[in-house]
């Protein structure tokens, strides 16, 4: 019998305000509130953390890294590129 | 163009292409089956050694001598029990489920890595395994962090960040030890002569005796040798016992001038094969240990089975 392969899920992490949540790897449990709590075991042991999400394994939708198509670019985009146009003027605009 | 209709050998060439651009396999790539069986033997057996070896130290948790150094270990044992559950959700990429791979473990038919069936009669071997074994695992684990699987070259970044600190607090240990009493000091040089040949077996059998070595190293399963671990293990941790008047049992360690490493004493690779089989000094006492925990645990898993509440979780 086998009572250990419990739903995985799939954790971000956030190191600080204005952070990109980052994937750092996965958990194994059985509802959300054990997610949340393996994920801040497992992965806010040491690191900085402010904040966590969990999502189940299967509700993350994936591109194929075998499609040769989805991320071609075959066109000629350089229209969307700031290095598509002449030469800039001096000064810059701030970011 | 349809991925479909490549031949095996074609898929095959690409694949190789690819861990020779230095590019990482990702899970949901192709690769041949035995590229994905080998990873996932090694990598469930690195879960194990992670899980088993939290025994060997964690029974020196109720007798530690202080509760700085108490609150340390249990930290160290807990870190164990990451790697481990970081290390089978890295299998299961594969294909291989935590559960079907727990269920191996606790069958005997697993294997885990030979040093954690090595007795722990002192404290000072708490210190000895952080320095030693810790020390073996970081020198293994740096290379895999560079090895073509992506999931395991991540999960093992993120250990050898902890593991830096289990070396540490080994070395402190057993640095007070060594500056402490006669005995204290006696007790430190006799875990050492324990444990310093069951380390360098650790690494692995002799490259002479590894017969897939071309096509692991091809295939970037391996990037490092088990005897270039080995010597890179020695090179590091000879001279630091020997700064601290600690000497391994080994008469013939010395360093070499002319090639710039140390020189040691191989150890008995029979022994090596025997512990792994399931032969060593507390095989047994290991695995009835971990299936005692398996049981007491029993009514924890059954209770969160049940708890499958719907909480509302704030969206982003
Ligand atoms: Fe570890
Ligand atoms: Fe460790």
């Amino acid at each position: 019998m086998n009572d250990t392969q419990l739903p995985i899920w799939e954790v971000f992490h956030q190191e600080k305000r204005g952070a990109p949540h980052v994937h750092v790897g996965a958990v194994h449990a059985s509802d959300e509130e054990m997610a949340l709590r393996m994920a801040k075991e497992q992965f806010a042991r040491r690191l900085e953390c402010v904040s966590l999400w969990v999502v189940r394994e299967e509700h993350v939708v994936r591109t194929n890294y075998d499609d040769p198509f989805f991320f071609a670019r075959n066109t000629d985009k350089r229209y969307r590129e700031v290095h598509g146009f002449p030469a800039p003027l001096k000064g810059k605009h701030s970011e | 163009m349809d991925v479909q209709e490549k031949t095996y050998e074609e898929k095959l060439a690409e694949f190789e292409a690819r861990i020779a651009r230095g590019e990482k396999i990702e899970p949901g790539d192709w690769m041949p089956d035995e590229y994905r069986k080998q990873l996932i033997r090694m990598i469930g057996q690195h879960a194990h050694s992670e899980i088993v070896g939290m025994l060997p130290e964690g029974k020196w948790i109720p007798h530690a001598p202080g509760f700085r150094r108490k609150l340390t270990l249990i930290a160290k044992v807990q870190d164990e029990a990451g790697h481990g559950q970081l290390l089978y959700r890295a299998a299961e990429t594969l294909g291989k489920s935590r559960g079907e791979m727990l269920e191996e473990l606790l069958d005997g038919k697993a294997k885990y890595s030979n040093v954690f069936n090595y007795p722990t009669p002192t404290w000072a071997d708490v210190g000895m395994i952080g320095w030693l074994v810790d020390g073996a695992a970081v020198v293994n684990q740096r290379m895999i962090a560079k090895c073509s699987y992506g999931p395991y070259a991540r999960a093992m970044k993120r250990i050898c960040f902890e593991e830096s600190f289990h070396i540490k607090q080994g070395q402190d240990l057993l640095i007070k030890m060594v500056n402490g009493t006669e005995e204290q000091k006696q007790m430190a040089q006799e875990s050492l002569n324990r444990w310093w040949y069951p380390t360098l077996m650790m690494l692995g059998m002799p490259d002479s005796d590894s017969p897939h070595l071309g096509k692991l190293k091809r295939w970037g399963v391996k990037v490092k040798t088990n005897d270039e671990l080995r010597q890179e293990f020695v090179d590091l941790v000879a001279p630091q016992l020997k700064s601290v008047d600690l000497h391994p049992p080994d008469d013939d360690l010395h360093y070499d001038e002319e090639t710039g490493h140390w020189k040691f004493t191989e150890p008995d690779y029979d022994e090596l094969k025997r512990v792994i089989k399931g032969d060593g000094p507390c095989n047994k006492e290991r695995m009835e240990a971990r299936r005692k925990a398996h049981e007491e645990g029993r009514w924890v898993r059954e209770a969160l089975a049940v708890s499958k509440r719907k909480k509302e979780v704030p969206a982003a």
